[in-house]
């Protein structure tokens, strides 16, 4: 158990590993990368981009990105929040499903 | 691979939304005949699993980048129904609090991410054992297959766009490259890099799941790699 949780703990101060590859990826660019590339920006991309607005866009702390220390910062801080969150609604569903059958003693 | 939203029409958020919904159906009443609460955190460790690993992007010659998903990891372990719902969460989590993907565009996301890859990852997983080879080979090349075949359906769906919808002059409204752009630019992607890093972390995770303890967390993870039908 105390392995399992190192491992975790290990994996997600890695994270920000994932930070260094350069560019976007293909077919994920941002408005201003769109109007670069071909000159314009089409007009439903332009009206649904922001249809919500993430709390942490793109797993950065909005106003703490200016170096490579904050952007893995922020990175790890987002892998933490997005592990609770799922953590948080798997307790939900797990409370929905039902009465523990011994099914898997 | 996470469409952004604004990427495909509303009308192709719809179609692809309202195709989830029967394969999320049947998912959920699998899962509730079939798991029970212990089962429950071993679904919430996959879902952060494919979270996290996707997370590590990688870069892709021509100053792109891709990342793997553990899609074919997850229907391995967790058998792919609920890989669909675990896979499905952690998308909604990416797409919500990260913008990592659309919201409208989540029925898409999960096409691609949470049903086509780890059920044709499944799929291809059996095939191979069929054939003989071993489970750590089998499931690296289902990994392999399965995250191209989701990099494929993405590619389609991008590519449609600006066939499907344009202004009167022919100005795409939404994504603007067609299939004979949106294909090959993902394939290269996920043939090349990425596909080659969903392999190796299915095959590597398989091999350690075969060796783990009772003691472990993960050995509830791995009943159906040792063939323990409970």
């Amino acid at each position: 158990m105390k392995k399992f949780y190192i491992a975790a703990i290990v994996i997600i101060l890695l994270t920000p590993l994932g930070l260094l590859a350069p560019g976007s990826a293909w077919g994920e660019w941002g408005l201003d990368e769109i109007k670069s590339m071909i000159g314009y920006i089409p007009e439903g991309m332009n009206r649904f981009s922001e249809v919500i607005k993430a709390i942490l866009p793109d797993y950065s702390i909005p106003g703490f990105d200016a170096n490579f220390f904050q952007q893995a910062l922020g990175y790890i801080f987002s892998a933490v929040v997005g592990i609770a969150a799922i953590v948080l609604i798997f307790a939900i569903l797990g409370r929905i499903m039902g009465k523990p059958q011994k099914k898997n003693g | 691979m996470h469409i952004p939203e604004g990427y495909i029409s509303p009308q192709t958020c719809a179609v692809m939304g309202a195709a989830m919904v029967p394969v999320l159906t049947v998912a959920a009443k699998k899962v509730n005949k079939s798991f029970d609460k212990k089962d429950v955190p071993a679904m919430a460790i996959g879902s952060a699993f494919a979270f996290t690993i996707m997370m590590f992007n990688v870069p892709i010659p021509g100053g792109t980048t891709a990342h793997a998903i553990g899609a074919t990891l997850l229907a391995i372990t967790l058998g792919p129904w609920a890989a669909s719902i675990s896979l499905t969460i952690a998308l909604f989590i990416q797409a919500l609090l990260f913008g990592d993907g659309g919201i409208l565009a989540l029925g898409a996301n999960s096409f691609n991410m949470a049903f086509i890859a780890p059920f044709v990852g499944y799929g291809i997983y059996r095939l191979m054992l069929s054939l003989k080879l071993n489970k750590v080979l089998s499931s690296a090349i289902g990994g392999y297959v399965g995250i191209n075949a989701a990099a494929l359906a993405t590619a389609i769906e991008l590519g449609l766009q600006p066939l499907l919808f344009h202004t009167a002059n022919g100005t795409p409204l939404y994504f603007p490259y067609g299939l004979n752009v949106a294909i090959p630019a993902m394939m290269f992607a996920h043939l090349t890099v990425a596909g080659i890093v969903e392999a190796v972390i299915t095959g590597l995770v398989v091999y350690y799941l075969q060796k783990v303890d009772e003691e472990n967390i993960l050995y509830k993870f791995s009943y159906r790699l040792r063939g323990d039908n409970r």
